[in-house]
C-alpha cells in the first residue's frame, strides 16, 4: 500500500503553500530525508523531504500550484519491492478529489463546498456567458485558482454547451413598455367590438388622388383611417377621453396616437388636432413622425399624451386582431388588411374589399353602445370617402 | 515631410534647431548648454549657430533659471529650459508646480505661458539613486502642466517641436539610456501634428502592453518574443503622461481583454495605476484577467550595476508576465 505524502506545515501559522517545483519525477527512487519538492510558504522556499524511502509512484499536484492547503495529498510513495498497482494507487488517493485538484477551493477545502459558493469568473467571461446563455455552474474554470476565463467560455461553446436560447438584455424602453402593457392589460376591463368596413370606394379615391398628384404626398390607407377616426371622435367625443378615479376627461382636441414598429418596441407618435387636418397634411406629418419613431428620435411632446390610438397591421396581411389600450386613453382601434372577400349585397353574393377593424374599449368609461356608435360612424366615413377629403 | 535616420540625441538637437530657426522668440537656456553643447551634448552646435544671446548658459541655480524662463514666457518669448537631470526638478519644484503650472489658471486664462522644460531622466546608465529617476510620477498630479515622455528618436523630435508650439507649459522628459538609439524620424516643415495621447506601435489580439521612455523598446523586444510563442501583443507608447489619455488604451483592452503596464517608476503613485483605474472603470466587462504592472521595486535605485539592472523591468520579466496573463496562469 503506497504512502500518501501530504503538505506539512513547514512554519508556525502556515495554512497554505505553493508547490514551486518537483525535484523528483514519477518513478524516481527517493531516499529517506531526500528533498523531493520545493515548497513556498508565506516566508520562504523550503525543501520537502521524504519521511521514508521509496519510489515516487504518482505526483498529484502540478508545479506552480498555489494556495495548497496543508494536509493536501501531494504524491504517493511506494516502498521498496512494493508493486504500486493501479488499484492500490487509486485506493490510496483520498476521496473526494483532493483540494489541490480543484484549484478554486483552497482554505475551505476541508469543508463541504456549499452550493452557493461564489463562482470565480473574469468580468469578460461573465458577460460572454450571459450573452451566450451559458450557465456558469456548468463551466470549469481553467484560470488562476480555478477562475472561469474567456477560453473556458470558448471551450464550453465549442463543446456545444450553448443554451437553447440567446439573451438580449432589456433596454430601458423595453422595460417601461413591458410594465405599462402588463399594467394596462391587467387593470383595464377591456371589451372588443369588431366591424367590417368596405373600402372599394376609398381605394378608388386614393388611386385617383395619388395619380393626380394634387395631394403632394402619396396617401396610404392608414391616412384615411386616421382622418376617419378623427371625424368619428368628434361625433362621439366620449371615445376621445381619459380615465382617472375621480373623473372622466373629455378631450377638446382630437390627438391620435399611431403605433409605429421601432427596433426596440412600439413607438406611438401623435397626430395633433387630426380633425383639423386634411389628408395630405396627415400623410406628410405621419411620414415624418414614423421616420423619427423608427430611429427613436421623437421628441417627448411628439409621443406623450393623445386621446385615442390606432394600430394597423393591415400591411402585414393580418385580417383581424385586438390591441391593448394605452392608458389613460379609453380606446384603441386595431385595423386589419383590406382584402377581397365575398359579401352579401342586397341578397346577392358579391366581391368587395373589406377591412376588419376591432375597437378595444375600457368598460369603465365606454359601454358597448357608445363603442358601436363610434364604429358605425367610422365605417360610414370610410364607405363614403369623399367626406374625408 | 520626409523621414531620416538619426539618433535620439540628434533628434533632440534637430527639434531645437528647427524651432530656433522657425521663431526668433524661441530661446534656449540652461547649464553648460552653450559652448559645451550640454552635459549630455543635447544642444551641440546650437550656440554657434544662433548666438550666445539665444542659447544661453546659466549659473548653477535651477530655481533661478526656471523662474527666469517663466518670466521670459510671460513677456513674449518661447523659452526652452534644459534641466540637466530630471532629479533636479526637486530644486525648482516650487517654480514648476506653484508658479509655472498654475499661472494661467490664476490669471483666469488671460495669458499664455509657452514654456518648455526639457529634462533627462531614467536609469540603466549607472548614475545612482539621485540621478536616475524619470520624474514622471512627480509631475503626474500637477494641473496646468503638460508632460511628454520621449520613447524614441521620432517621438523626441515630434514632442519637443509640439511642446514649443504649445501655449501651455510643457515638460518634455527624455531618457539618458536612449541617447544613442537610432531610428527613423519624420521631419516637419511647417505644421506640427498635434500630440494626441498614446501612440499605438503595433496591433495585437491577446494583450495590451503600455510603456513609456526606455521601457518602450523593452516591450517591443518582449512582443517579438511573445510572437514566437503565438501571443500577439498590442503595444502603446504612452507619450503623454499628463493629461493622461486613456481612451485608445481602453478601446484596445476591449479587444485584447488584458492590460500590462511597464513603468520605470515605483508602483505607488505612478501613471500605470491611474491608467489601470481608468481601464477597470470603463472596460470592466471586457477584462479577462486582472490588469498588471511591472514597475521599479519600492526602494531607491541602487548604484551597483547588477542591482540596477535587476531593479528595472526586464524583457524576460515582461514576457513571463504577459505569458502568465494570456495563458491564464497569472493572478
Amino acid at each position: 500500500m503506497p504512502t500518501v505524502i501530504h503538505l506539512p506545515a513547514l512554519s508556525p501559522g502556515m495554512t497554505e503553500g505553493k508547490l514551486v517545483r518537483w525535484l523528483k519525477q514519477e518513478g524516481d527512487w527517493v531516499d529517506r530525508g531526500e528533498a523531493i519538492a520545493e515548497i513556498e510558504t508565506d516566508k520562504s522556499v523550503l525543501d520537502l523531504e521524504a519521511i521514508e524511502a521509496g519510489h515516487l509512484a504518482r505526483i498529484l499536484v502540478a508545479e506552480s500550484q498555489e494556495l495548497i492547503a496543508i494536509d493536501t495529498p501531494l504524491a504517493l510513495l511506494a516502498k521498496a519491492g512494493e508493486d504500486a498497482s493501479a488499484s492500490e494507487i487509486l485506493a490510496a488517493i483520498p476521496s473526494p478529489t483532493p483540494a489541490a485538484a480543484r484549484p478554486g477551493a483552497h482554505q475551505e477545502s476541508r469543508l463541504p463546498a456549499p452550493r452557493s459558493e461564489r463562482i470565480a469568473v473574469s468580468p469578460l467571461a461573465r458577460r460572454m456567458a450571459a450573452e451566450a446563455g451559458i450557465d456558469l455552474e456548468d463551466v470549469t474554470g481553467s484560470g488562476p485558482r480555478g477562475r472561469i476565463i474567456k477560453r473556458d467560455i470558448h471551450s464550453a461553446l465549442d463543446a456545444g454547451h450553448t443554451a437553447s436560447y440567446t439573451t438580449i438584455a432589456n433596454s430601458g424602453a423595453r422595460r417601461i413598455t413591458a410594465r405599462r402593457l402588463t399594467e394596462a392589460a391587467s387593470s383595464i376591463p377591456h371589451f372588443y367590438l369588431t366591424i367590417d368596413c368596405q373600402v372599394d370606394e376609398l381605394l378608388a379615391l386614393r388611386g385617383r388622388l395619388n395619380d393626380s398628384g394634387e395631394t403632394g404626398e402619396k396617401l396610404s390607407i392608414n391616412d384615411f383611417v386616421i382622418r376617419a377616426c378623427a371625424l368619428a371622435l368628434r361625433e362621439v367625443p366620449r371615445v376621445n377621453s381619459s380615465w382617472n378615479e375621480q373623473a372622466i376627461r373629455l378631450h377638446r382636441d382630437v390627438d391620435i396616437a399611431v403605433a409605429v414598429a421601432a427596433p426596440d418596441g412600439l413607438m406611438t407618435p401623435i397626430v395633433r388636432k387630426a380633425d383639423t387636418k386634411n389628408l395630405s397634411a396627415i400623410a406628410t406629418e405621419m411620414r415624418q413622425l414614423a421616420a423619427r419613431a423608427r430611429t427613436r428620435k421623437l421628441r417627448p411632446e411628439e409621443f406623450q399624451g393623445g386621446g385615442f390610438s390606432i394600430s394597423n397591421l393591415g400591411m402585414h396581411g393580418v385580417r383581424q386582431f385586438t390591441s391593448i389600450i394605452n392608458p389613460p386613453q379609453v380606446a384603441i382601434l386595431a385595423v386589419g388588411a383590406a382584402e377581397a372577400r365575398p359579401v352579401v349585397d342586397r341578397g346577392k353574393l358579391a366581391i368587395a374589399t373589406v377591412m376588419t377593424c376591432t375597437l378595444s374599449c375600457d368598460h369603465r368609461v365606454l359601454d358597448g353602445s357608445v363603442g358601436a356608435e363610434f364604429l358605425n360612424c367610422f365605417r360610414a366615413l370610410l364607405a363614403r370617402p369623399d367626406q374625408l377629403t | 515631410m520626409n523621414s531620416v535616420e538619426m539618433t535620439y540625441r540628434e533628434a533632440i538637437i534637430a527639434a531645437q534647431r528647427a524651432e530656433l530657426s522657425a521663431d526668433d522668440r524661441v530661446l534656449l537656456i540652461g547649464e553648460d548648454i552653450g559652448a559645451a553643447g550640454g552635459s549630455f551634448k543635447l544642444t551641440e552646435g546650437l550656440q554657434a549657430q544662433f548666438g550666445a544671446s539665444r542659447v544661453r548658459d546659466t549659473p548653477i541655480s535651477e530655481q533661478a533659471f526656471v523662474g527666469a524662463a517663466m518670466g521670459l514666457a510671460l513677456t513674449g518669448y518661447r523659452p526652452i529650459v534644459e534641466l540637466m537631470f530630471a532629479d533636479f526638478m526637486g530644486v525648482c519644484f516650487d517654480q514648476i508646480v506653484n508658479g509655472i503650472a498654475k499661472h494661467r489658471f490664476m490669471q483666469g486664462g488671460t495669458l499664455e505661458l509657452p514654456l518648455v522644460i526639457r529634462t533627462v531622466g531614467g536609469a540603466g546608465a549607472r548614475f545612482g539613486a539621485q540621478h536616475s529617476q524619470t520624474g514622471e510620477s512627480w509631475l503626474l498630479p500637477a494641473p496646468g502642466l503638460k508632460v511628454f515622455a520621449a520613447g524614441s528618436p521620432n517621438e523626441a523630435y515630434h514632442l519637443i517641436r509640439a511642446a514649443v508650439r504649445d501655449p501651455n507649459p510643457v515638460v518634455v522628459l527624455e531618457h539618458k539610456f536612449l541617447f544613442t538609439r537610432r531610428g527613423p524620424v519624420q521631419l516637419f516643415d511647417q505644421a506640427i501634428p498635434p500630440v494626441e495621447g498614446p501612440k499605438r506601435l503595433r496591433p495585437g489580439d491577446d494583450i495590451t502592453i503600455v510603456a513609456s521612455l526606455a521601457m518602450v523598446e523593452r516591450i517591443q523586444s518582449a512582443a517579438r518574443e511573445l510572437e514566437r510563442v503565438g501571443i500577439s501583443a498590442e503595444l502603446f507608447d504612452l507619450r503623454v503622461i499628463r493629461p493622461l489619455h486613456a481612451a485608445s488604451i481602453i478601446d484596445s483592452v476591449t479587444r485584447t481583454n488584458r492590460l500590462l503596464v511597464v513603468e520605470e517608476n515605483h508602483s505607488l503613485g505612478g501613471w500605470g495605476g491611474e491608467l489601470i483605474a481608468s481601464v477597470v472603470t470603463e472596460a470592466f466587462d471586457y477584462l479577462d484577467a486582472p490588469p498588471e504592472r511591472l514597475t521599479l521595486p519600492d526602494w531607491p535605485m541602487p548604484y551597483s550595476p547588477r542591482l540596477e539592472d535587476a531593479a528595472l523591468p526586464s524583457v524576460e520579466a515582461i514576457v513571463t508576465k504577459a505569458r502568465a496573463m494570456v495563458e491564464g496562469r497569472g493572478r
